[in-house]
């Protein structure tokens, strides 16, 4: 809109300075209707000059698609005027952070072809000449460095808030230093050995006690013998060597 | 009534007589020289363990849908009863009469018999060989479910971090794990890709795992069984109470049961069904005929056949229920996303407020908008969906457990958990598989003498254990699934059936059917009755032989196909169909060709063997006599003089 004031002031100051004394009676009239008739021309030219820069398909601007039903489902927010204004501050607010000099405000941001889908186009003006459109790739910086808070802005997320030709950034997956397999790995198999040795130092020990009982049941059934008890029954009387088992001391 | 009597001439000093057995039974409770089960809970839990494996779980749901859904529960359960069980019956009967592993028994029937026992072996062997990767496959799932996200819900960067792996994009984030990540699978079967070594540790440790449950044969078995035989009932009950609360979940139960009785007409039915019961009851391998050699005399095994086979028929259904659940459920997700991208696509092109189209609309929506812009709609390209199609993307094996159950499993909330408990079902499911094939690997090794004696139990169990592991990392190289698919179909499926036929024909006419019957009497105390006579000697044979001889000209007359995942390939994502090398035919003749000879070819070598044995005794008694003959003559001139 201040495109108009601008015109219309500088209409003015030329007027002031050509008719200075003779014409202010006669020309006071025509000038209030001339103002009044660029009035009513900026009051149409300058959506319709806005209208040029903001078209479908427009070479700097890009495409929004907005799903809230399935972000949100059921409590999913009407999209109406006072939305799109919010928009329109985000993405001033957007421009701002990317390029900290300059000053943009509401009016930068022009929006158009809006659907019932909910989408729309969007051009962004330079803050010092509103006809000057900010290039495609400064937007994309802007929107890709604050599209966190874009989408919290708006309860949405990267796939329900779309700018269509902007892709989100991957996020890099964690890779920790020992992949988590290698680990249980080692835990099952540390835990295998462990039962695999403790088994088998068992059956080693079982066999050398096995060993063992064997042996001194031998000598038990010797000694038995040599005190003179066969079957259970002290015999009385000495016992004859001579009959002994003489295998154990020469063999013939 | 005995309608054929093959001879058997010294069958009688070959095996112990009755009342041998009952002495042998309580000097054997003292002596504690052969392995016993601790009570028959063991035994039983072995036996279910071994026949319940992941065929239960991956190969029976895929037919049961494949062949009409309720439908093939008729043949199967007509051919569980007359093929299942008396094939039971007669190997546990056998095992237990005779008391002996599977080589002794057929060396003690007849000598010429040893090849069953050695064909048996091969085949074990071959089978433990590959089973256990499988085991390490899912070993490397199940370490990798220790993570908050799943490693195979989304696609890794590439290297650029700018967009994804072109791989992974195409396919899918569960293909891309399961063919790159965990196989690194080569394009074909001859380049062999090298080790693969988080592989390698995997299959490590599933030989580990083997190894200590089996380390003192049935005596750490026997304890390993009481978790083993188990815990997957029990998964399978979670699993089943978690899908039924899923979203489209009855849908594939309905899917899966809906009968549709006009492919009874089919044989292909028929047989997928028969090979189903056969190979599923794990007969044939040897392994059954020495569990039951371990048990008392009068243990009543006729009992445990019919039990055992119920048993293994209701996990099969219960199994194939639950994963239908969770298949539905996948079905409907992808259905649900299908139509929502379509929808999602006429929505943003018209530019129409949301909600305007849903799932009970868009076909109106999508006809009247053809008719009004058929080029708009044209180039949009929507997909059709529909959730039969979804549903009867029937997978089987290896892909159903780790592609579609494990893209399933992502989709649920707290998914690690049930990832987790998905893969210790599976192992535990082949861990107890494995006890029995391995036990049909190491009684017959003891049998034949390979291993002395004095060794203890531990030393020959680990050899056995290390000598497979080094041979199994064939399966673990790049091209390790081509292999093992490989081995799966012509190590496993043929010779079983020979060895199975060869088992009947050699109980019945060769042991004699009347003697079997005695033995049966003796050992349970009443005849086996007439429906036993009637399988044992006349149908089961005969169903054996049909389906070994359809086997065979099916496999014979096809052209040998595999499915190789290459990423070069025209329709990348689906699996590329190549013809085998010439050189793979050899393996193929050794895998199938070896067991299955070993029958005919040791007794032939048994066959000479004696009659070179026989011509040399009589030369021998001939010279016996010539001396006796000098030596009379010789006294006889004494005597003169």
């Amino acid at each position: 809109m201040h495109c108009c004031s601008h015109i219309i002031l500088l209409f003015g100051q030329a007027i002031c300075t050509v008719g200075d004394n003779c014409y202010r009676a006669v020309t006071f009239l025509k000038e209030g209707m001339l103002v009044w008739i660029l009035f009513l021309l900026c009051q149409v030219g300058a959506p319709a000059l806005a209208q040029d820069l903001c078209q479908r398909d427009a070479p700097n601007g890009y495409k929004v698609r907005i799903s809230l039903k399935t972000a949100l489902g059921e409590d999913a927010y009407e999209w109406n005027q006072s939305e799109m204004f919010f928009f329109q501050a985000t993405m001033a607010f957007a421009m701002r952070r990317h390029f900290q000099m300059e000053t943009y405000n509401v009016d930068n941001i022009i929006l158009c072809v809006q659907t019932s889908r909910v989408s729309f186009w969007f051009v962004v003006t330079s803050p010092d000449n509103t006809t000057m459109l900010i290039p495609k790739a400064d937007v994309e910086k802007a929107v890709r460095m604050s599209r966190h808070r874009i989408n919290n802005a708006f309860l949405l997320s990267d796939r329900t808030l779309e700018f269509l030709g902007i892709y989100p950034t991957l996020a890099a997956t964690v890779n920790p230093d020992t992949p988590p397999w290698l680990i249980v790995f080692g835990v099952v198999i540390g835990a295998v050995c462990a039962g695999i040795i403790a088994l088998l130092v068992s059956s080693l020990l079982q066999k050398r006690r096995k060993e063992k009982g064997m042996t001194e049941d031998g000598q038990d059934e010797e000694d038995m013998q040599v005190k003179g008890v066969e079957n259970g029954i002290n015999l009385d009387g000495t016992y004859n060597r001579g009959f002994t088992d003489d295998d154990r001391f020469t063999k013939l | 009534m005995t309608l054929l009597q093959l001879p058997n001439p010294g069958l009688e000093d070959r095996i112990l007589s009755h009342e041998e057995l009952d002495k042998l039974e309580t000097e054997e409770a003292g002596r504690g020289d052969r392995p016993k089960w601790d009570n028959k809970t063991q035994y039983m839990l072995t036996c279910v363990g071994f026949c319940v494996g992941l065929g239960n779980v991956w190969r029976f749901p895929y037919l049961c849908q494949s062949h009409g859904g309720g439908a093939f529960m008729i043949p199967f359960l007509i051919l569980l009863v007359l093929e299942g069980v008396p094939l039971l019956h007669l190997e546990f009967a056998i095992g237990q009469r005779l008391r002996k592993g599977s080589l002794g028994v057929w060396s003690t029937i007849h000598p010429y018999l040893a090849g069953v026992g050695i064909a048996s072996m091969f085949v074990s062997l071959m089978i433990s060989l590959y089973y256990n990767t499988i085991m390490a496959w899912v070993m490397w799932y199940l370490f990798n479910s220790f993570q908050e996200t799943l490693p195979w819900s989304q696609c890794p960067l590439n290297y650029n971090l700018t967009g994804l792996v072109s791989e992974c994009e195409q396919s899918s984030p569960v293909d891309y794990f399961w063919y790159r990540e965990t196989l690194n699978t080569t394009p074909d079967i001859g380049a062999n890709g090298g080790l693969q070594w988080w592989m390698v540790l995997c299959l490590v440790s599933a030989w580990a795992v083997l190894y200590i449950c089996i380390i003192r044969g049935i005596e750490t078995t026997g304890k390993a069984v009481y978790v083993t035989s188990t815990l997957p009932y029990v998964v399978l009950s979670i699993f089943l109470i978690r899908g039924l609360t899923l979203k489209g979940s009855l849908s594939g139960v309905v899917f899966l049961f809906t009968p549709n009785l006009t492919e009874l007409t089919n044989p292909t039915t028929w047989l997928d069904a028969g090979a189903q019961v056969f190979y599923s009851f794990s007969i044939a391998f040897g392994g059954l005929i020495s569990f039951s050699s371990y048990n008392s005399v009068h243990n009543n095994c006729e009992q445990d056949a019919v039990i055992i086979s119920a048993v293994n028929g209701f996990t099969s259904v219960y199994a194939a229920t639950v994963i239908y659940t969770i298949i539905g459920f996948r079905a409907t997700e992808r259905f649900d996303n299908c139509l929502g991208g379509n929808i999602l696509a006429l929505l943003n092109t018209f530019d129409l407020p949301e909600g305007n189209v849903t799932e009970s609309n868009y076909d109106q929506v999508l006809q009247s908008l053809n008719g009004t812009y058929p080029e708009v709609i044209q180039g949009l390209n929507l997909k059709t969906c529909d959730l039969n199609t979804f549903l009867s993307e029937g997978v089987e094996g290896t892909g159903l457990a780790f592609i579609v159950f494990t893209e399933a499993i992502t989709k649920m909330p707290a998914s690690p958990v049930w990832s987790v408990l998905f893969f210790i079902m599976l192992f535990c499911l082949g861990l107890s598989s494995m006890f029995g094939n391995i036990e049909g690997v190491l009684v017959p090794l003891q049998d034949l003498g390979v291993f002395p004696k004095s060794w203890p139990k531990e030393s020959t169990t680990g050899i056995t254990c290390v000598l497979c592991c080094i041979v199994g990392l064939i399966f673990v190289q790049g091209s390790g699934n081509y292999w093992l698919s490989l081995f799966d179909s012509f190590a496993g499926s043929i010779p079983l059936l020979i060895i199975a036929f060869c088992e009947m024909v050699g109980v019945v006419y060769l042991y004699g059917i009347d003697r079997f019957n005695d033995d049966i009497e003796f050992m349970i105390g009443h005849k086996p009755n007439f429906f036993w006579q009637i399988t044992w000697r006349f149908l089961s044979p005969a169903i054996m032989l049909v389906i070994f001889v359809f086997y065979f000209i099916t496999k014979v007359t096809e052209t040998l196909l595999y499915k190789t995942w290459n990423p070069e390939s025209e329709n990348f994502p689906t699996l590329e169909e190549k013809p085998y090398p010439a050189w793979i035919y050899v393996i193929i003749f050794i895998l199938a060709g070896i067991p299955s000879l070993a029958v005919p070819g040791t007794a032939l070598f048994r066959c000479l063997r004696r009659k070179r044995s026989r011509k040399s005794e009589q030369q021998e008694l001939k010279t016996v006599c010539n001396q006796m003959d000098v030596n009379d003559k010789a006294q006889d001139g004494e005597s003169r003089t």
